[in-house]
């Protein structure tokens, strides 16, 4: 069976799993650069283990017990509890391992993208992992550009030469983006 | 509730319960049900599509569409829903996991 060629700019569910997009060069290498600043963000987090240490002292490595102080990673890792004893105690054990997860779909998704275009072919896993990814640069970007529900800040109406219009433009493609994503893999 | 999918995440080690129990006398014909006592909560953000939200509520809980829907709904109109109960290990395995999914989730004891 031939495989029609995904209109540009959305995603489409292939059949037996997976989706496709048709990327341009210009789109793939804003999608990565986007990425790596996730990863940079993410980081390996505070307290945690060199990647070179003994990997069962990095097992019992404790995580941090108080939010970060910057928006969207506060955004990425917000408190499990209200109380702030509980937060801190359940932060510390899931934190690092929270990060480990957001910067290993990270880091998939750069793994595809540098595969090339112009179709960028998703397997079902991969998929999952571009969703979790995206969705959390649009949380980075929507905490650095304090988006709101009703748009309070009039974001969506920026004259040109704001310099907070390409991040807004980002923000909304990476939005139509997820919504074809989301839509090939609803179960 | 728990989901039924591969695990999110790896399960971190997570502090040994503290049980609390409910007050005796308070209902006594109730049964009893001392380690339920906990929820999940969803709390509605501006980024999150709603369409993302009822994914997520339909993969990792497998909950219906009509239901996923219908929590993903109470969230954006009501600022937030209940979305799972059980025991206190539950729920931080349910929050840790939509905090892997990019919601803002919290537990607390459902009183």
């Amino acid at each position: 069976m031939g495989r029609r060629r995904p209109r540009p700019g959305s995603f489409e569910a292939r059949p037996g799993g997976g989706a496709a997009i048709a990327l341009e060069d210009g789109e793939i290498s804003i999608l990565r650069s986007l990425v790596v600043q996730l990863l940079e963000l993410v980081g390996p987090g505070p307290g945690a283990a060199d990647a070179d240490a003994d990997p069962l002292a990095e097992l019992f490595t404790e995580g941090p017990s108080k939010p970060p102080e910057d928006p969207a990673l506060a955004r990425l890792f917000p408190d499990a509890y209200e109380e702030q004893a509980d937060a801190s105690d359940f932060r510390r054990f899931t934190e690092n391992d929270l990060r480990a997860r957001k910067r290993d779909d990270a880091l998939a998704m750069v793994r595809c993208l540098d595969r090339g275009g112009p179709v960028v072919e998703l397997t079902p896993e991969e998929s999952r992992q571009w969703l979790g990814t995206m969705n959390d640069l649009r949380l980075t970007i929507g905490a650095y550009l304090d988006i709101t529900e009703d748009d309070d800040n009039g974001l969506y109406h920026l004259p040109d030469d704001d310099e907070r219009k390409p991040m807004v433009v980002a923000y909304l493609w990476l939005g139509a983006l997820q919504e074809s994503l989301v839509e090939t893999l609803m179960p | 509730m728990s989901g039924s999918m591969e695990p999110v995440m790896s399960v971190a080690p997570v502090e040994p319960s503290r049980t609390e129990r409910p007050e005796s006398g308070e209902a006594p014909f109730a049964v009893p049900e001392p380690d339920v006592p906990w929820v999940t909560l969803v709390h509605n953000d501006p980024v999150n599509l709603m369409s993302y939200v009822t994914y997520v509520f339909q993969t990792y809980f497998g909950y219906s569409k009509g239901k996923a829907t219908k929590l993903m709904e109470d969230v954006h109109y009501k600022g937030r829903a209940v979305v799972s109960s059980g025991t206190r290990e539950e729920m931080e395995r349910d929050v840790q996991a939509m905090h892997g999914y990019g919601l803002w989730a919290t537990l607390s004891q459902d009183r």
